[in-house]
């Protein structure tokens, strides 16, 4: 069902029955390593190449999901993923070895909630017993794609995030209960004229207000009425701009409540700069995470506003600005 | 000893203004490198370089404008000895040495080390 301009409420009770992540060494170091069903100790991961091993970590995290659900990999309906890599590579593949029908999307760090999203709203309409989403995002690979390789041993400003390495994936059903897909929130395309790679989280900051915004709106709620309400990968720079810019729209979000999964993922000791960053961010930590803690009655109702940063290398040597998006979902137990 | 206390200030006066290029004006890397160099052809065309290495030592010699130097100070030399070819044959004269080791000790480094993310 719409609500209000840009907003859905899923009615049919789209439930999610499993979700897995699968990480890197580094994130396996991190504060929320117990919420991982999968830690691999080198970014290798056995292959010959960075996208090998990210292709491999949302194969791993798919196959997971599917045997925590106690079904077969053929029962898959649709698989809808999205990743980093140009023309989606790691997605690709491992859609090749899961074997059911696919789409594949990219909407950069926000395709998390994207592929949610709209796995809930194919589901919402049609008989579909089960769809699977997920994302995968590598440290190097993405690196190598967006900035440079990181033997070639470049600096970083202060600004500058950290793409998580690892992958998360979630199945969909309405056949069973399980955290329930509430409402998503489709966001717009901001662009503030930010047009530097290594300052990603302020170029997405006004994406995540103006999803964020209008989800309040278009649901006619406070943010009082969740648990948390977490960021994709804004770090420590956007996430302060998105909550000042909220303020200024008359949204004052409390502490407690507003946090962002790339400052939650890495602790203090880690040396990432602004934060975490990448696809597999707010999908290893809404999905392992933030699962985890419903599942045990700490949290009930969550919003998740997963952002993107929808600039390619050649735009960005081409000087264009860096267009961001967020797309919110709410999941409540 | 004073030698070494300009090299040390001239040489990091040097990599001061790559810094600033890199943070304040947010050059990439290669665009810092290229205008480095770029810089240091023109100082050796009209002659300013070679005062500064008289004057400094390796505090001029090592930082990349070297390299611009050298490009320019190789294919004047061929230039006096060949005429107009020798600016094509003379360019890598005195920088070969320098681009044959990032290229051999770059594939040496790679044969030995695994890139770790």
């Amino acid at each position: 069902m719409v609500k209000g301009k840009q907003s859905f409420i899923f009615d049919a009770g789209v439930h999610i029955l499993s979700a897995s992540t699968v990480v890197g060494p580094f994130e396996g170091k991190g504060p929320l390593s117990d919420d991982f069903d999968i830690i691999h100790d080198d970014i290798w991961m056995n292959q010959g190449s960075f996208e090998k091993a990210e292709k491999i970590m949302l194969e791993e995290a798919a196959l997971k999901t599917i045997e925590k659900a106690g079904i077969k990999k053929e029962d898959i309906n649709l698989f809808i993923s999205g990743d980093l890599l140009s023309q989606i590579i790691s997605s690709n593949f491992a859609a090749r070895t899961i074997g059911s029908p696919y789409i594949g999307i990219y909407s950069a760090c926000s395709g998390s909630m994207e592929s949610l999203l709209l796995a809930a709203l194919i589901m919402e309409g049609n008989d579909i017993p089960y769809i699977l989403t997920g994302t995968s995002s590598h440290n190097a690979s993405a690196e190598k794609q967006f900035r440079y390789p990181t033997e070639y041993g470049s600096q970083k400003p202060p600004t500058a995030q950290w793409t998580v390495t690892g992958a998360g994936t979630c199945l969909l059903t309405k056949m069973f209960q399980g955290p329930k897909v509430v409402s998503a929130t489709i966001g717009k395309i901001v662009d503030m004229g930010i047009s530097d790679p290594f300052n990603m989280g302020s170029a997405m900051a006004p994406a995540a207000a103006d999803t964020i915004y209008t989800h309040f709106q278009d649901m006619g709620i406070t943010p009082d009425y969740y648990d948390i309400i977490a960021t994709g990968d804004l770090g420590n720079v956007g996430h302060k701009i998105c909550k000042d810019l909220l303020k200024d729209k008359g949204l004052e979000m409390p502490e407690h409540i507003f946090t962002d999964c790339g400052i939650l993922i890495y602790g203090d000791n880690q040396k990432v700069q602004a934060g975490g960053s990448g696809c597999a961010c707010s999908a290893v930590v809404t999905f392992g995470h933030f699962l985890n803690r419903m599942k045990r009655n700490e949290i009930s109702k969550i919003l998740i506003v997963a952002t993107g940063a929808l600039h390619s290398p050649l735009s960005y040597q081409q000087k264009e600005s860096i267009p961001g998006i967020a797309h919110g979902v709410s999941i409540e137990m | 000893m004073d030698k070494f206390i300009w090299a040390f200030i001239i040489g990091g006066l040097i990599c001061v203004i790559g810094q600033i290029m890199m943070d304040v004006f947010a050059l990439t890397p290669a665009h810092t490198m290229s205008t480095l160099v770029v810089a240091g052809a023109i100082l050796g065309g009209l002659s300013l370089y070679e005062p500064l290495i008289k004057f400094a030592g390796a505090g001029a010699t090592v930082p990349i404008s070297s390299f611009g130097n050298s490009l320019l100070k190789g294919a004047f030399t061929e230039l006096e000895k060949d005429g107009p070819i020798g600016i094509l044959t003379g360019i890598f004269e005195l920088t070969s040495s320098g681009i044959s080791s990032a290229i051999i000790f770059g594939f040496m480094a790679s044969l030995i080390f695994k890139p770790k993310g």
